[in-house]
């Protein structure tokens, strides 16, 4: 806290969302709360099931209306609570104000229109006094920006590559120039070497144009080369967030993201055996009473298994985990880092 | 992988490839070379990692070893045996002993079958045991095995998570007591948590059952952490082959760098010097012309790299690379003059 809110392009209170059906109530997010600074990157780290994509569509507002619900919380974005839009409203913030790229590029073009066609709908949907000329010149920008040749506008989706379709939806994402781009493991359907362009490309793109995001992603990998802040998510709760330095460099750590470290072999070290977390993610419909980590983790006690832990913090780096309570908060070695 | 020149005999490998084809007809009597000139070879209780990206063939290569697909052309031997012009009936008592992982454990078992039934369904085909209770009680200890607790014997897989279906293709796999198998990307559709887990399940049943693996994936540290020896491979072809470590620590293919550097490292040493990235995508393998196949690629392409193949020839001991760059020109003894001495020891 303390911070200013102008310099909060992204600020999320105490978020919880839940997929009810008639047999069953999935929590998903379980009350979040995260901040993104604008032209900060924000990694959202978890395994599958853990409420990242639901916390980005829950930001748009595009969870599945049947059964997703948004029980409480505030997102406001640039001072002003979205859940307040109206529909109307929320229409001319996405793709314009905040934009989201998603996993696989294959299922989110149209494979009936020209990748032109694409972009330029996006154009003109939020900028409706543009000739078509000025449209047009947009479009060939964007696609440089992506580095895609402008003469390949005319060409269908199926005619482009994986990663040269990922740079479409990129292109597509940023053609308003949104002040948030939200980017949902953009590189996880893509081969490495195309992932690196890709990442590289993303890297300078946000230099260039200021654009804050939040990136989505369970590759610790992508987080360290391409994020400024990271949270890290497990069954709907933020369990550890802090800065980059923080979770890579800091000395304490939650049990999962021990464990999430842990469990990749790592590259320049030969471990003969990875130590994985044992057991499973806890069922959504029927989380445990105290902490969602407690059946797996190793240092599990009494009381976590009976009450939710609270949120401690040293400096900037945040712990939910009963560990931190009181006797274990030593100061010592705390790295602040001053924002 | 070492010859051996002295009369103690060599050792067999399990399996041996020598120069192994498959080409595809595609539209117009062209041909897609999938997998051109592999030769390769493992031995019981090695894994051999084989990385690439998308479409360069890897997959198809470890159908293709299991006879799943016909080779176009070449040898595959099992344990000193050629295999390549086995007809069906034949290949099938060799099918007990060489089995596959796949990718997808969403789609490799059948949604109407009980965890037990699809276990034991390869035990039945080739009428392992003589009656249904020991088919069954092998098949519970199978579960046992790959660590499937017995009171999912009954399940079906829609109430399962990947990890254990992905458990229950690898019981499947064991099933017939197999020597080698050919896991295809079997630890990609999992999270990391849940990758580790059977990752450490695989090397144990390897070191139990002395099996050898072929493993195929995309994840480099994946590779690195399960074998004994990597092929890195590239629009069908091998570009380096060498061990585990030496790869790593040696890489001599410029494609075998740009993929190592490709890699996001999860620390902050290396956050702020730029993605090492190559330039374009892979080209078609449709019809591929003359010369090395990186070579659109590659920012050290010289003339003759778009002129003639090059060799897959040894570098140093156990360390065989496709490049001039490294080999020179030729294994034959004229030099090249742009050849480097960076194959050293």
């Amino acid at each position: 806290m303390g911070e200013k809110d102008e310099k909060l392009i992204l600020d999320i209170q105490d978020l919880k969302v839940i997929y009810k059906t008639d047999i069953e109530t999935v929590e998903a997010v379980n009350g979040i709360s995260l901040k993104i600074e604008k032209g900060k990157t924000l990694g959202l780290v978890g395994e599958t099931g853990a409420g990242k994509t639901t916390t980005a569509l829950s930001i748009l507002r595009l969870l599945p209306q049947a059964t997703g619900r948004i029980l409480s919380g505030k997102i406001c974005f640039d001072g002003e609570d979205l859940l307040t839009k109206t529909e109307d409203e929320m229409r001319a913030v996405r793709g314009n104000l905040i934009s989201m790229v998603f996993q696989d590029p294959m299922s989110s073009l149209n494979p009936v229109y020209t990748v032109g066609q694409q972009i330029g709908e996006a154009i003109k949907l939020h900028n409706h006094d543009l000739s078509h000329e000025e449209v047009e010149g947009r479009i060939d920008e964007m696609l440089q920006l992506v580095g895609i040749m402008p003469s390949r506008k005319a060409e269908y989706p199926h005619q482009f590559s994986g990663g040269m379709k990922q740079r479409v939806v990129i292109a597509m994402a940023l053609c308003c120039e949104p002040e948030l781009l939200i980017a949902d493991e953009p590189t996880t359907a893509l081969d490495v070497t195309i992932q690196a362009q890709v990442l590289a490309m993303i890297r300078e793109l946000r230099e260039r144009l200021g654009t804050s995001m939040l990136m989505i992603t369970h590759d610790l990998g992508i987080v360290a080369q391409i994020c400024d802040e990271v949270c890290v998510m497990y069954a709907g709760k933020i369990v550890e967030s802090g800065t980059v330095e923080d979770l890579f460099r800091g000395e304490k750590h939650h049990p999962y993201t021990v464990g999430l470290f842990d469990s990749i072999p790592n590259i320049s070290s030969r471990a003969t055996r990875l130590k994985p977390i044992p057991g499973l993610m806890p069922d959504p419909t029927n989380l445990p009473v105290g902490c969602e980590f407690a059946p797996r983790c190793e240092h599990c006690m009494e009381i976590c298994k009976k009450e939710k832990p609270q949120v401690y913090s040293e400096g900037t780096h945040k712990f939910y985990c009963h560990l931190f309570d009181s006797e274990n908060l030593k100061t010592g070695g705390s790295e602040n880092e001053s924002k | 992988m070492k010859a051996n020149e002295n009369n103690i005999p060599a050792r067999t490998p399990l399996i041996e490839t020598r120069d192994l084809k498959k080409y595809f007809k595609v539209n117009g009597g062209r041909m897609l070379h999938a997998v051109d000139s592999i030769n390769l070879k493992l031995y019981s209780g090695e894994t051999l990692g084989v990385v690439g990206e998308s479409g360069c063939g890897k997959s198809t290569l470890g159908r293709t070893l299991l006879k799943l697909i016909e080779p176009t052309g070449g040898q595959i031997l099992y344990d000193g045996q050629d295999i390549t012009k086995l007809n069906t009936r034949k290949m099938r008592p060799l099918r007990k002993e060489m089995q596959i992982i796949f990718q997808d454990p969403y789609s490799c078992i059948d949604p109407r079958k009980s965890v037990v039934d699809t276990i034991s369904e390869y035990m039945q085909i080739h009428k392992v045991f003589p009656n249904h209770q020991q088919t069954m009680n092998r098949a519970i200890e199978l579960m046992d095995l790959v660590g499937l607790a017995r009171r999912y014997a009954n399940s079906y897989p829609h109430e399962l998570d990947g990890g254990r279906r992905q458990r229950i293709g690898i019981a499947r796999a064991l099933s017939l007591n197999p020597r080698f198998i050919v896991c295809d990307e079997p630890v990609s559709a999992l999270d990391v948590s849940i990758q580790a887990q059977i990752l450490n399940l695989l090397m144990d049943l390897q070191d139990e059952l002395d099996l050898a693996y072929m493993f195929v994936t995309h994840d480099l540290s994946v590779v690195k952490h399960i074998s004994n020896h990597i092929m890195v491979m590239y629009l069908g072809t091998c570009v380096e082959l060498a061990e585990s470590e030496e790869l790593f620590r040696n890489p001599l293919h410029p494609y075998t760098k740009a993929l190592l550097a490709a890699i996001p490292e999860p620390n902050l040493d290396s956050r702020d010097k730029e993605f090492q990235i190559i330039r374009g995508e892979v080209s078609s393998p449709i019809d591929p012309k003359p010369g090395c196949r990186f070579a659109a690629r590659c920012e050290h392409c010289m003339p003759q790299c778009t002129q003639e193949n090059p060799k897959f020839t040894e570098t140093s001991p156990g360390h065989y690379t496709a490049c001039f760059l490294v080999n020179g020109n030729n294994p034959g003894g004229q030099t090249s003059d742009t050849g480097g001495e960076t194959g050293g020891r």
